[in-house]
């Protein structure tokens, strides 16, 4: 089952969490050695943030040897992008400017 | 799958105005975003605010009747026509738009670049949430 909108929120509400998960859209797959070179934050929090946008569906892991490589999905997104919501509210809007310019071309 | 959204309006006005509104760069601007559009078929044109450009194209115009364009913006691919019919109270006017959004497959641009442009957005939206 896709991950909900939800958990997608709650995954990438934090500041370094983002970051770790566009730093993988990015650059493409990247060990948690190399993520931990750059977040600022510790490794066992680094793997902590890692564990959480896998559980969102926002990246798949693979260990190889003692490493563990982590590459972004950023399809899992699809669940935030409904387009049509976002335009009705747009057109909506943007019918209502149209009234309002329509009316002050009247004087 | 294509998807549409639909917004249709009685509004009580002369067609003629509203389709001046529609088709008239600065009066655009004043209703829906800054625009460099001409009213030729095939006519390639942009709708800029602060934040987004939308990519557009001309792909139809019936002087007081209609209007269609292709509305590209970030991950979306999609055309919007606009289909005006007069009425005894002014004019009824329909925004029909039909496209594809990211999610609907990778062929839409799903590459690097798109989703951190979708990301920046997402994260203004975010902000917003706050």
């Amino acid at each position: 089952m896709p991950p909900s909108p939800d958990a997608l929120f709650r995954s990438l509400s934090d500041p370094t969490r983002r970051g770790l998960f566009e730093r993988l859209c990015r650059e493409g797959e990247q060990t948690v050695r190399a993520l931990t070179d750059q977040a600022g934050v510790s490794q066992p929090a680094v793997s902590k943030h890692l564990r959480q946008l896998k559980d969102a569906g926002l990246v798949t892991d693979r260990a190889q040897g003692r490493e563990t490589h982590y590459r972004a999905n950023p399809a899992a997104l699809g669940a935030l992008v409904d387009w049509t919501q976002e335009m009705t509210a747009f057109w909506d809007g943007r019918f209502d400017a149209l009234e309002d310019l329509l009316r002050r071309m009247d004087q | 799958m294509s998807r549409t959204v639909t917004v249709e309006r009685e509004l009580p006005f002369p067609l003629a105005r509203v389709w001046r509104a529609l088709t008239t760069p600065s009066l655009m601007a004043e209703w829906l975003m800054t625009t460099d559009f001409a009213p030729e078929e095939g006519r390639r044109f942009t709708f800029t605010n602060d934040w987004l450009t939308v990519n557009c194209e001309l792909v139809e115009i019936d002087p007081m009747t209609s209007l269609a364009y292709r509305w590209d913006a970030l991950e979306l691919r999609s055309v919007v026509r606009w289909t005006l019919t007069p009425t005894a109270a002014g004019t009824r006017l329909r925004m029909e738009q039909t496209g594809f959004g990211a999610h609907q497959g990778r062929e839409f641009g799903g590459a690097r670049a798109g989703w951190t442009r979708f990301l920046d957005q997402l994260e203004m939206l975010l902000e917003r949430m706050d």
